[in-house]
């Protein structure tokens, strides 16, 4: 190590007193609620939050109680002040979490979602049959033409859903918005915080909202760059290499030959880190840490797909 | 950002629709001709390109109104214009229920089949349109109709709006109460809508109410005439508010304790301090004129029967809290006001009492005046606020509230029309004379909106402290001397009142006491006759189709609770195969949507929601309660004979 190497230590903050499930607390000011429940390893729930990504609070799954608010407040953008009183497990917390979850699964097909929202899902109880059977799917395209504002009176014998076909336009990806739960998290990595492509964007109101290029074109004649970082975000498998997808169609796609196998990306100078996912010697998909400090979990469409050329032949 | 543009070009109408609102293009980025000699030297883009998005709605507007609906071309040249990527002009284009992003006829009558209409004959009107015109949406030539929420006219019902585009004279928009399929078909046919009537407010029918306040200029002073304004006593109030200076107008406002109209209650005068206190610049001033409760058509009648009173007082506004600009967001269903109000801006300006140098006395401020879209939602003052910056329009999570990081991240104070209406006189009389109008808490008057069955719709003013019962007599009770069912307090997110509890003070703390809320003022009766079902049907929805979207709670709990009122309202909760087979169970779930919807929704939307359903449900209107005890739901142990004795009353 060099000789009188700066350490570096980051801002010096502030610490607040919280009291949080009846314990006293001290955290950084300006942490979140959600920081503080990690930090003292608190399981909770969330959905359209990720580290490496600006909180929308969109999905009102890591709800907790303050005391003094009216409402529940979102733990993941609301940040600590001094005194605050934190439930994380009241009733009422709890009632809402399971709501939530069970809305989403009730209207959206979770089952390729990530393992621990399966955990919450069974934590909380939740109960998808008591809103009757799924409605029936979507036209291809006809959720996309639904004007806001107007709908079909429901005659309350199933529970309507976002069902409708895959969307497959290109070799690389495919969308498959039966499986959206609307986090935002593609939209913020397309646009602001990743990627700045803005290829698709939130279209149409309320529960016939969805996620689109303009005018839904194809995804070859919009902006995209195929840089897959939505994929990298997607908390439900909504967005999925074709890769993968093709092989989970084929019945070839089985976790347990899979390993994961981190190394870094020979494309050019930047340094990224790859996490491979190989089975049978291949590579099947590729991902990025997302506690990566050069790429946050962020690849370019060569780091993600261009890996043809290393696989066995 | 690069703009990836590689769709349909524009036409010339459509370059010329977006033209009209923008100017020309100045350079190639911009979608003109290529300039060689500058095109190469300059750069574009970066911040002054994107920090045009704020126009991204009104040139929206511009493009519907010329074409009809919003094409490929012509939103991949307002991307290029605005320098917004057009996935998210898509996003943006698609929100709102009065643009199109599929073609669409020109001529569009918008039906309003919401609460107040329904029982106002908009039924019959829709069959006879559907007769004529085939079901709604289906394109008739040039025309077209189709169904609409409250179209804020509730007191004339059954409305419509038609939306005429074109770039004729006669191509502007047009609102319609009460209508006639006839007059309908005609319109859609190539007439001209017939010119609006005014009569919204019965108090001002000789013999007049001289105890008037906020309504004393309706049918008085001419709405297009400034100098007519100023003879019954127009800018009185600024020539005093200048006397006081920012600080004395926001101590009067403080010492009034003018409330909040808009909904929410919060005391104006800490909110006015709070911005204007704000280190931040520049402040923003935001009239919030979106009203769009189902039932509420207060600031309508204000702003169209009294326009220069809101200029007035929004530069009052202004002036106290240290803002230059004004945004006055007004409903996009509202074409007359609209008119009005531009009027009254443009007036006001060519007189000095907008501009750089209001009155002579060397302060700035003007006001700029921004259409709302068909959008509920945006009547909520995040959402409303990233409406005005062009994006959709989502509401915030708060904190940060406005007044520290409101409209472009700026200190903003934003108020209620009829909030703004009430500060002229607090400070014509001085705040303290103010609040000795009305009771300790509530000060001042208020208006309320009477409509659905009653003998004399309109809005009403009167001091706060009157009565439920007070003001149902005062319009005349209900129509044609029938029974009353039940009555709606405060819109679609209000909740009904018994009549045990009609003696209740209408104030902030009365309507509080009961669990009720003043909501906008609305005041709706519906009588023996009316199917409650259906119109909390209608309510359930309205909150489906105006949810934004983007919380789950709200975005999915609105579908989840129509579905089961549906059930509940046509008996299929029992029998229907559904697991949700009871009465009981289907009542239990809507609680439980009730409560996560009121607990973890963003905005007031979703937490409003399911209001009115409960409290229909804790009265037992819909008749469930009787139904609900026969139906006790079949458990595996449940004997045959207890069965038997139960009868399926459902």
């Amino acid at each position: 190590m060099r000789r009188n190497a700066p350490v570096m230590l980051g801002a010096i903050r502030r610490m607040v007193d919280l009291e949080l499930d009846g314990e006293q607390v001290r955290a950084p000011e300006g942490s979140t609620i959600l920081d503080v429940c990690r930090e003292r390893g608190i399981d909770t729930p969330t959905l359209c939050y990720l580290d490496n990504l600006t909180p929308v609070n969109a999905c009102r799954v890591c709800m907790v109680e303050v005391d003094g608010s009216r409402v529940l407040v979102p733990s993941c953008s609301r940040r600590v002040e001094d005194g605050m009183v934190v439930k994380t497990d009241s009733e009422r917390v709890r009632h809402s979490r399971k709501m939530v979850l069970e809305l989403l699964a009730s209207s959206t097909d979770m089952s390729l979602a990530e393992d621990a929202v399966h955990r919450w899902m069974d934590s909380y109880g939740v109960d998808v049959k008591r809103y009757g059977p799924p409605g029936p799917s979507a036209a291809a395209g006809e959720r996309d033409r639904r004007q806001a504002g107007h709908h079909h009176v429901p005659d309350g014998l199933s529970a309507e859903t976002v069902a409708q076909p895959v969307k497959i336009d290109n070799e690389l990806y495919v969308r498959d918005y039966a499986r959206c739960i609307l986090c935002y998290k593609c939209v913020e990595a397309c646009g602001e915080d990743a990627q700045n492509t803005f290829a698709i964007a939130v279209a149409g109101r309320g529960f016939d909202a969805t996620i689109a290029t303009e005018f839904d074109v194809v995804l070859p004649d919009s902006a995209c760059v195929y840089c897959g970082n939505c994929i990298g975000v997607c908390p439900t498998g909504a967005l999925m290499p074709k890769s993968e997808y093709d092989m989970r169609q084929a019945g070839t796609w089985d976790e347990s030959r899979q390993a994961q196998v981190t190394t870094v990306c020979t494309f050019c100078g930047v340094g990224c880190n790859l996490e491979l996912t190989t089975q049978d010697n291949r590579i099947v998909r590729v991902d990025s840490p997302i506690d990566h400090s050069v790429t946050h979990g962020h690849l370019c469409i060569k780091g993600r797909f261009g890996y043809e050329h290393v696989q066995p032949r | 950002m690069d703009l990836y543009l590689k769709h349909a070009s524009a036409t010339a109408d459509e370059r010329a629709a977006v033209d009209s609102h923008l100017g020309p293009p100045a350079t190639r980025w911009e979608g003109g001709d290529r300039d060689r000699s500058e095109d190469g030297r300059v750069s574009f883009g970066g911040r002054d390109a994107r920090s045009q998005r704020h126009l991204l709605l009104p040139v929206l507007h511009a493009v519907q109104k010329r074409l009809g609906w919003i094409s490929e071309g012509s939103l991949s040249y307002v991307a290029q214009r605005l320098t917004v990527p057009p996935a998210e002009v898509y996003g943006v284009a698609t929100f709102y229920a009065m643009l199109s992003t599929q073609p669409r006829p020109c001529r569009v009558a918008h039906v309003c089949d919401d609460i107040a209409c329904r029982i106002g004959g908009a039924n019959s009107l829709i069959d006879e349109l559907t007769a004529e015109f085939g079901p709604a949406g289906t394109p008739n030539g040039d025309a077209t109709w189709i169904r609409s929420p409250c179209l804020g006219l509730c007191e004339r019902a059954p409305a419509v709006m038609f939306q005429l585009a074109g770039d004729g004279p006669d191509s502007a928009d047009e609102s319609h109460a009460p209508a006639a399929a006839n007059q309908v078909a005609a319109v859609l046919k190539g007439g001209t809508p017939a010119v609006f009537v005014p009569g919204s407010t019965p108090q001002t029918v000789e013999p007049r109410d001289s105890s008037l306040r906020l309504l004393r200029r309706i049918g008085v002073a001419d709405p297009e005439s400034l100098d007519d304004y100023r003879k019954h006593g127009g800018y009185q109030a600024l020539r005093r508010a200048l006397e006081l200076g920012p600080a004395g107008v926001i101590r009067e406002v403080t010492d009034s304790k003018l409330m909040g109209r808009g909904g929410a209650a919060f005391p104006t005068g800490v909110k006015w301090s709070g911005v204007a206190g704000a280190p931040a610049r520049p402040h923003y001033l935001i009239c919030n004129a979106d009203e769009s409760e189902p039932g509420t058509f207060k600031d309508r009648v204000l702003m169209e029967e009294d326009p220069f009173a809101l200029v007035e007082a929004m530069t009052i506004a202004g002036y106290a809290a240290g803002c230059e600009l004004g945004y006055l967001y007004l409903r996009g269903e509202y074409p007359l006001a609209t008119r009005r109000l531009t009027n009254a801006i443009e007036q006001a300006r060519a007189r000095g009492l907008l501009g750089r140098d209001v009155m002579g006395r060397g302060f700035a401020f003007d006001i700029e005046l921004r259409r709302g879209a068909g959008a509920y939602i945006c009547g909520e003052e995040t959402a409303l606020m990233n409406s005005i910056e062009g994006y959709r329009g989502e509401p915030r999570n708060k904190p940060p509230f406005p007044t520290v990081a409101g409209l472009f991240g700026k200190p903003t104070l934003i108020n209620n029309v009829e909030t703004l209406y009430n500060v002229l006189d607090v400070v014509l009389e001085t705040g303290p004379a103010y609040a000795a109008i009305g009771t300790a808490r509530s000060t001042g008057t208020k208006l309320f909106c009477l409509s659905g069955c009653v003998t004399s719709p309109g809005v009403y003013e009167v001091p706060f402290g009157t009565t439920l019962r007070e003001m149902v007599d005062r319009a005349g009770g209900v129509r044609d001397g029938r029974p009353l069912q039940a009555l709606l307090l405060g819109g679609a997110a209000g909740t009904f009142v018994p009549e045990a509890q009609f003696d209740t003070p209408l104030t902030f703390e009365g309507t509080r006491e009961i669990g009720a809320s003043l909501g906008s003022g609305v005041i709706m009766l519906f009588d023996d006759q009316v199917d409650l079902v259906d119109i909390l049907s209608r309510v359930a929805a309205f909150f489906r189709d105006e949810s934004c979207g983007q919380c789950v709670p709200c975005r999915v709990g609105t579908v989840r609770q129509e579905e089961a009122l549906v059930r509940l309202g046509t008996g299929r909760s029992k029998g229907s195969g559904h697991p949700n087979g009871s009465i009981t169970a289907d009542v239990e779930l809507l609680a439980e949507l009730s409560l996560v919807m009121k607990d973890a929704s963003i905005c007031g939307l979703g937490q409003t929601a399911p209001a009115a359903l409960q409290s229909a449900l804790a009265l037992d209107l819909l008749g469930v309660g009787a139904r609900g005890a026969a139906d006790t739901s079949p458990t595996p142990e449940s004997s045959t004979a207890e069965k038997q004795r139960t009868p399926d009353a459902s």
